[in-house]
């Protein structure tokens, strides 16, 4: 509804048809806590909630919606993503969670965006789609990881309502006094085959991952794809790297019509088993050249298993931005730059995009915050750090504490000992005094460090601070640590 | 025969077999220090480019290897373009590399998560030929990793340097095994000269030349590098000829 939705606060309840009768077929959070429910009839919940807020349900608007949010998934999660109806996404995450730090920190940073932009979320990891469907649905925790081998186990104290059935087979199976997954688990397959029919056996059999379970992917349109189907299946490396090659060629040409480049290419593979394996690259600029698409594909190459074969490879540009032409070479005197992009997409694609950064300066005196990493391609505006105070090679990541015998009121210290290592100071330089940001953070109003940089008898050099200074208590308490090694 | 002579012959032997090795001029480039001490000690007058160096901390410094790492910041800092820099432990401060004449739109940090993928990077960047210097921080590199890794440079013209660090301080030396490596460094920290002022006067270093592919091994005292990544020879050296002095003012300068 967009702007025209009602706050998320409202009691607000979406009203549709079943045959006469007007039913909810959704509530918000609010008007669940004052006992309104799905499928419960629209008079009794105005009898319960007089004030409630109702609007007509539009199963049609809410599927695109799941559509468009599926198509966001898709172009920055994993290959594979569908939207599961009325209310859920599938996404097969295999060979994506490590470019997202694993798969807490992605399915935390799913829930977190969705619920940025007024989504509730909950997500599930689990081997099987039957069993995350179950999980995150009706797991405690907002974010649930079920370890590979362990479903079973994990999933048996869960609902029948997680089993993807129909509501008359709930009802039938609680009338019989199943509760969970697990009693059912636990009774002879046949008898229940018998009174509710396959579904029940199949919808086990998928939790459990006896039965494969393909996803159907979701494919846009509007995004430039290209296709190739085999008659015979393939699998050998080789000719898994021929056809990349020439499908990467075909989706070049469909991008230069578009006047895109291409960020995100996934490179699908439909076994003859029915089931899917998906190859995702990323690449930090728009990029067209056929050689470098090519060589991030053929890279990952390996990671495919063909099974049986491979009957279908599916090529598509998930996320394109317009390519703009750059002249590469200004003037004849200027040095030419070689290009690192292709490098930097090869080793962002083998070891994740975060992990390959700059460092650039941040206007700041305390040690720790004074660098940040920006993105490896970002402009390079030379800004470099301001001060001609030597600074440590090595900075600890946060500082230990040391034993130290000095002078008061400011004199670097005469020997201190690191580590269980005692060095008598030589010499030292200091000191250099950093106050605390108390522009930005209250806490440190009156936080003060004293630097020093001292050189043992072996010529070893550190850098040592004192928090606070003698004045004022709430400075700091005085005590000494080590937070850097020069050299 | 004359010792000219005699270094003439030399000098066109080693063409000759230059040339059935099949390397070209480019391959042959060298990064001199500026330093006429250590220049002559090593082939071709300096670090040669398209090369696999190894750089060691000695002493305390082996964990750290802190002054190791701003030796190998002031041989990058003296290529031209970007440089790569593969890590595994991300305790280096990248300040201290722009005050060794690093400036931080040169250096793109890579950290891999293990040794594998760090040598996998290591080498891929040296391959791609378009980087100044590529250096990483190795804890471990045998034999046939270092000659990969020396195949690599050659290919891409590219100067590798293998900063290695060791995980603890009982590990065996860095250079107990053989590499494929054309220079081993081992860089010492040493006291540094009293100032006639409290305070801290330039780092000294002792830089030990362990290996030199067609040179001789060679010890040297040093003063740490400068803000454009320049090593200065050390003035205390002992056993330096009188008549040299003179010339050799402006290196220490």
């Amino acid at each position: 509804m967009g702007a025209l939705a009602p706050p998320p606060d409202d009691r607000l309840v979406l009203v549709g048809r079943e045959g006469s009768r007007r039913i909810v077929t959704a509530v918000s959070r609010p008007a669940e806590q004052a006992g309104l429910r799905v499928g419960m009839p629209l008079t009794k919940a105005h009898a319960l909630l007089p004030d409630v807020l109702t609007m007509p349900a539009d199963p049609v608007a809410d599927a695109a919606a799941l559509n468009r949010l599926a198509l966001w998934a898709l172009q920055h999660y994993a290959p594979i993503v569908a939207p599961d109806p009325p209310d859920g996404l599938v996404i097969d995450t295999t060979g994506a969670d490590h470019l997202h730090g694993g798969e807490e920190r992605m399915l935390t940073g799913l829930v977190n965006r969705l619920g940025a932009s007024g989504i509730f979320a909950r997500a599930a990891v689990a081997d099987t789609w039957g069993a995350a469907h179950a999980a995150a649905r009706f797991c405690a925790d907002p974010v649930c990881i079920i370890a590979p081998g362990t479903t079973s186990d994990r999933v048996a104290p869960l609902p029948i309502l997680g089993l993807r059935i129909p509501p008359d087979i709930v009802t039938g199976l609680h009338v019989l006094g199943f509760a969970t997954i697990g009693d059912v688990l636990a009774v002879p397959r046949a008898p229940l085959v018998l009174r509710f029919g396959p579904l029940l056996g199949r919808r086990l059999d998928q939790l459990q991952g006896i039965l494969s379970e393909p996803v159907d992917p979701l494919r846009d349109p509007e995004l430039a794809s290209v296709r190739k189907v085999f008659g015979e299946p393939i699998g050998a490396p080789e000719t898994i790297a021929r056809y990349t090659t020439a499908l990467v060629h075909d989706l070049c040409l469909a991008l230069e019509k578009r006047g895109l480049g291409a960020r995100r290419l996934d490179l699908l593979f439909h076994r003859v088993d029915n089931s899917l394996q998906a190859i995702r690259v990323g690449t930090a600029q728009p990029v067209r050249d056929e050689k470098r698409l090519t060589r991030l594909l053929s890279d990952r190459i390996e990671t495919i298993d063909p099974g049986f074969g491979i009957e279908i490879m599916d090529l598509t540009a998930t996320l394109a931005e317009p390519l703009l032409l750059q002249q590469a070479v200004s003037s004849l005197i200027e040095e030419e730059q070689a290009d690192i992009a292709g490098l930097v997409d090869v080793i962002a694609n083998r070891i994740g995009a975060r992990r390959l950064y700059r460092m650039a300066p941040v206007e700041s005196d305390v040690p720790e915050r004074s660098v940040h990493r920006v993105a490896p391609l970002a402009p390079d505006d030379g800004a470099t750090w301001q001060g001609r105070w030597p600074r440590p090679a090595r900075l600890l990541a946060r500082p230990e504490p040391i034993e130290v015998m000095a002078l008061l009121p400011d004199h670097p210290p005469g020997a201190f000992t690191w580590r269980g290592v005692r060095r008598l100071v030589k010499r030292a330089d200091g000191p250099e005094r950093i106050f605390g940001e108390w522009w930005k953070r209250d806490a440190e109003l009156a936080a003060v460090r004293d630097y020093f940089q001292v050189e043992d008898a072996s010529g070893e050099r550190f850098w040592l601070f004192r928090s606070g200074n003698e004045q004022q208590a709430a400075s700091g308490a005085g005590r000494w640590f080590l937070h850097g090694i020069f050299a | 025969m004359s010792v000219f002579a005699a270094r003439a012959v030399v000098a066109d032997l080693r063409d000759r077999i230059r040339q059935f090795d099949g390397r070209t001029a480019r391959d042959r480039a060298v990064l001199p220090f500026g330093v006429p001490e250590i220049d002559d000690r090593l082939p071709g007058g300096g670090l040669a480019l398209a090369s696999l160096h190894e750089v060691c901390g000695g002493g305390n410094d082996a964990v750290e290897g802190a002054a190791a790492m701003l030796f190998a910041a002031g041989i990058a800092a003296r290529t031209k373009g970007q440089v790569l820099w593969c890590l595994t432990r991300s305790d280096l401060f990248a300040p201290a590399l722009a005050q060794a004449g690093l400036a931080p739109g040169r250096v793109i940090y890579v950290e891999a998560g293990d040794e594998k993928s760090l040598l996998l990077c290591f080498e891929e960047g040296l391959r791609h030929g378009g980087l100044g210097a590529v250096v990483a921080e190795v804890a471990r590199l045998s034999m046939t990793a270092s000659r990969r890794l020396q195949l690599a440079a050659e290919a891409g013209g590219t100067l590798a340097i293998a900063l290695r660090r060791l995980r603890h301080r009982a590990e065996a030396d860095a250079f107990a095994q053989p590499s494929a490596a054309v220079t081993r460094w081992r860089v010492c920290v040493r006291p540094s000269a009293a100032l006639p002022v409290p305070g801290v006067g330039r780092a000294q270093w002792h830089l030990q030349l362990v290996r030199c592919r067609a040179g001789a091994a060679a010890d040297f005292d040093v003063e740490a590098s400068d803000a454009e990544g320049r090593i200065a020879f050390s003035s205390r050296l002992a056993d330096r000829p009188p008549e040299a002095q003179l010339g050799r003012v402006g290196a220490s300068a």
